[in-house]
């Protein structure tokens, strides 16, 4: 066991776990936010993709330990009032069916925007094909992020982002 | 809507009986499709489901279903705004917690959600209306039939004399309950509300992280628990030492697991602990010996073995027109074609799970259902309470697609919460999931045709052998394996004189249940395929060769589930005409791509499907475009049916593309989506729906989309390489 302390969702915890937790356990069942999912355990299925240091990564399969002094943001702490872009495109697109996935989903497409304002299809291919839908909701999610960055679009000038994340890497994530 | 949040209201609502302060309150009953064929149902209550009129303009609609994402939860209250003539933004719907006492069997399944509530609900609704407007029309002294309700209110005359149904509630309530079955339904050319696109009630608590999914149950003093089971289905547990398992920080009772048959067939070790992890950890640590049992014996490879060795020898017979054998050995020569689909696993987003607070006097079960009632059967069983104390709270499921209509997890979570006399979830893991899961059965199909010099079809025998889910689940003395398993086969449409469809099945043990649209995306698959090849061996276009054996229009029974409406070969022609229309067919398309079509009839919903696809230079299967035409009777949220559609397709392309379920020794070889993929965003392909407009009732949707996805992929491939 060892103490770690790490930013999530703005606000420092310092939480006494196996440094070897996946992030994702000590997220739902130490932290109690459960907005993100445990799809597949093996980075498959991005059910939990959170955001570290503005990064999306998969949450089951980062031991705790090594987000020691990162900044950690989940589906809670998107934004206030589900307000962020992403969020705003998938109510008017209707993307959720079954909604399970939708969370990791959501903050796939939220770091896919910050480092593509304007996303081409391949793009979003290559950066949403870790994040699976058994629902099917993919045509939705791909109307929805093209949405999202024409809403972001026509604010940005109001509300600069704090810090890109980077997702360099993440795209391909997950099985084949 | 549902949601931990209103858990405390719900039981509120329990306790007064849902009737407090002048309010008016109508009870009705909801049928469901497959209410009959769940064992555990309890006698039907005279109600099922309530429309409540607060004096404050709260309309409540406590409706019994679950909502899987298939829009259930926004299509019910748009019926009742209809024809209670709602201001639909002001409406809300409770979830009814698990009553049957009240609310009676709860199941959601063969896409009947919509199509058993269609008329039962507008009855209600309506009745509501005429004792709003008689209310109004006794105030003012006036003809009821002087007075019209609009937006939540009665108006007489001109629009600016009205009285809300807040102030009307308390006069209306001490008026009699008209007959619902004379009451007055709106003429459907009035509809405002059924026939839009509005937006889903549920999309809120999906987006933001607040919506509970069974594993986002959260109780007071409540540990996790996974389970050690053992690989081999029905295998039993030798022994166990856990000596180092108990020694994991976190971990406090690790105990066997007894089956529960037939609900739970696989005996296995409990750890439980404090987190998730923890339990995981603790069974990682765990020492477990397996006797594996007979079906040990059992891989798919000797599944295959006796599946060749029956489909060599004529089957039972279920439809047999004609003497199919006789013209088929009269002619000089036949189309042979044989089919074989392996077993396929649901793997729902969320695995599954339950929590279960079992005490001495009762328990309250959290389970993401689609069968709250076998869920509260099977706790009453395993934990020796009577049903009645037994409370399931049915929770928003991350999919069901069949395999949430089962109840072997919840009956882990009550022994485990029995056990370890705390609320305990359970946790499957994925591995846990793809490997205990009740598979889509496996199927081999041999099929053979005799055709006329003119394409006409003279014979047409379809010997169909697969595993089968009645034989698995039904004692030995009342099995009639061939229940699902031929379904779509029986009614083959197209036109001829002799037709016989058989059926046979192996003993098998590899448990088999219900995959989203069953056996119809089997059948649909070997019809569907089967008819194409016959349209080549005629050199004719796939498309008019459909269209021209649909003729004369019939009307076909259903042979298994004679109760099901006929198929009408018309109905058919139409959603084959519209969706090869809509996607260009005929029209050229570049070298190495092709399109197929398929047609299903299946739930009482007929669908058709166009796919484009491109062979890439590696022989990598590409599927570009699909284009889908439904006819689903009467329309209730057009947004709905296609994204109904669109998931269907998705879903049926995983299980044509990817997925394959191997069983070597008794044990499922795949055990995450490495193994078994489904289709990923960049494998998705361009979608269209395209809905025929209907006077006819309602019909399901959440599985119709599914059948035609994978023999128009393959009908395509074969266009495409000729």
């Amino acid at each position: 066991m060892a103490s770690i302390s790490f930013q999530l969702n703005g606000k420092q915890q310092t939480i006494d776990a196996d440094p070897d937790t996946p992030l994702l356990w000590v997220i739902r069942d130490t932290l109690g936010l459960t907005g993100t999912k445990f799809g597949c355990g093996g980075g498959y299925c991005g059910a939990c993709t959170v955001h570290i240091g503005g990064r999306a990564s998969r949450s089951c399969s980062v031991p705790v330990s090594t987000v020691a002094g990162l900044s950690v943001t989940t589906i809670e702490g998107l934004s206030a009032e589900h307000a962020h872009p992403v969020q705003q495109a998938w109510l008017l697109e209707q993307v959720p069916q079954c909604g399970y996935c939708q969370p990791g989903q959501i903050m796939a497409a939220a770091a896919l925007l910050a480092t593509k304002p304007a996303p081409t299809d391949s793009d979003i291919d290559r950066a949403m094909s870790g994040n699976l839908c058994r629902c099917g909701t993919y045509s939705a999610i791909r109307r929805a992020i093209h949405r999202a960055a024409a809403l972001k679009a026509s604010r940005a000038s109001a509300q600069p982002d704090l810090a890109p994340p980077d997702v360099t890497g993440f795209a391909e994530g997950g099985a084949q | 809507m549902s949601s931990t949040r209103q858990i405390i209201s719900r039981r509120s609502l329990l306790k007064t009986g849902a009737i407090s302060g002048a309010s008016l309150l109508i009870g009705f009953h909801l049928p469901f499709a497959f209410a009959q064929d769940s064992q555990q149902a309890p006698a039907p209550s005279p109600f099922n489901a309530w429309i409540r009129i607060d004096a404050d303009n709260t309309v409540t609609l406590t409706a019994p279903l679950a909502e899987l994402g298939e829009g259930l939860a926004t299509a019910l209250p748009m019926i009742l705004s209809e024809e209670l003539e709602l201001d639909w933004s002001k409406i809300r719907i409770v979830r009814a917690p698990f009553h049957p006492e009240w609310y009676g069997d709860q199941s959601v399944g063969g896409s009947g959600g919509v199509a058993g509530s269609w008329t039962p609900l507008r009855q209600a609704a309506a009745a509501a209306r005429e004792m709003l407007i008689a209310a109004a029309a006794k105030i003012w002294v006036v003809a009821p039939d002087s007075c019209f309700a609009r937006e939540g209110a009665v108006y007489h005359g001109p629009r600016t004399k009205h009285l809300t149904y807040g102030e009307l509630v308390e006069t209306a309530s001490k008026l009699p309950i008209p007959n619902f079955k004379t009451v007055k339904l709106k003429n459907p050319t009035d509809f405002r509300i059924v026939g839009s696109s509005l937006p889903r009630i549920d999309v809120q608590e999906k987006i933001d992280g607040t919506g509970k999914f069974g594993l986002d149950v959260r109780v007071p003093g409540m540990l996790y628990a996974v389970i050690a089971r053992c690989p081999t289905f029905g295998g039993r547990l030798a022994k166990f030492n856990d000596t180092k398992a108990k020694a994991v920080p976190g971990v406090r009772h690790i105990f066997a697991v007894p089956s529960f048959p037939p609900v739970h067939n696989q005996e296995g070790v409990a750890v439980v602990a404090d987190s998730t992890w923890a339990a995981m950890q603790g069974r990682k640590a765990l020492e477990a010996q397996w006797d594996p049992g007979p079906t040990a014996k059992e891989s798919s490879s000797s599944i295959h073995e006796q599946f060749v060795a029956l489909a060599a020898k004529p089957g039972k017979p279920i439809r047999n027109d004609g003497d199919a054998d006789a013209a088929l050995s009269r002619a000089g020569k036949t189309t042979d074609a044989v089919y074989e689909l392996p077993f396929l696993a649901h793997a729902t987003m969320e695995p599954m799970n339950c929590t279960a607070h079992v005490r001495p006097d009762g328990a309250d079960v959290w389970a993401p259902t689609q069968a709250p009632s076998w869920a509260r059967g099977t706790v009453a069983a395993v934990a020796k309470l009577k049903p009645e104390s037994v409370n399931v709270y049915p929770m928003l499921a991350g999919g069901g697609f069949g395999r949430r209509y089962h109840a072997d997890f919840v009956a882990e979570a009550a022994f485990a919460s029995h056990r370890a006399a705390a609320p305990v979830q359970v946790v499957w893991t994925r591995e846990d999931d793809i490997q205990h899961d009740f598979y889509r059965p496996a199927h081999y199909q041999a099929l053979s045709a005799a055709l006329e010099a003119n394409g006409n079809i003279a014979a047409w025998r379809h010997r169909i052998v697969s595993t089968s889910i009645r034989a698995y689940w039904d004692p030995p003395d009342r099995v009639k394996p061939e229940g699902q398993e031929v379904s779509g086969a029986t009614e083959m449409p197209y036109l001829c004189p002799n037709v016989r469809v058989e059926y046979a099945n192996p003993p098998s043990h590899v448990p088999v249940m219900w995959w989203r649209s069953v056996e119809y995306s089997v059948n649909a698959f070997t019809v569907e395929s089967f008819i194409d090849e016959l349209a080549a061996a005629a050199k004719q276009d796939p498309v008019a060769y459909r269209l021209r054996l649909l003729d004369p229009p019939r009307k076909i029974k259903n042979i298994p589930w004679p109760d099901n409406n006929l198929l009408d070969t018309e109905r058919l022609k139409a959603v084959l005409k519209l969706a090869a229309e809509k996607s260009g067919w005929g029209k050229s398309l570049p070298a190495g791509s092709g399109r197929g079509i398929a047609v299903q009839f299946a739930f009482n919903t007929y669908v058709a499907q166009v796919a484009e696809v491109t062979i890439g230079k590696n022989g990598a299967v590409k599927v570009d475009r699909f284009v889908c035409a439904v006819d689903c009777g009467r329309v209730i949220n057009p947004a709905g049916v296609k994204a109904q559609m669109e998931s269907g397709i998705i879903y049926g392309l995983s299980g044509a593309l990817m997925g394959e379920i191997t069983v070597e020794n008794g044990v499922t070889k795949q055990n995450n989506f490495d193994g078994y993929p489904i289709v990923r965003m960049r494998e998705s392909p361009v979608i269209e729906v395209h809905i025929l407009p209907s006077e006819n009732d309602p019909t399901g949707c959440g599985e119709p989309g599914v059948p035609p996805a994978a023999p128009a992929v393959t009908n395509a491939i074969f266009a495409a390489t000729g």
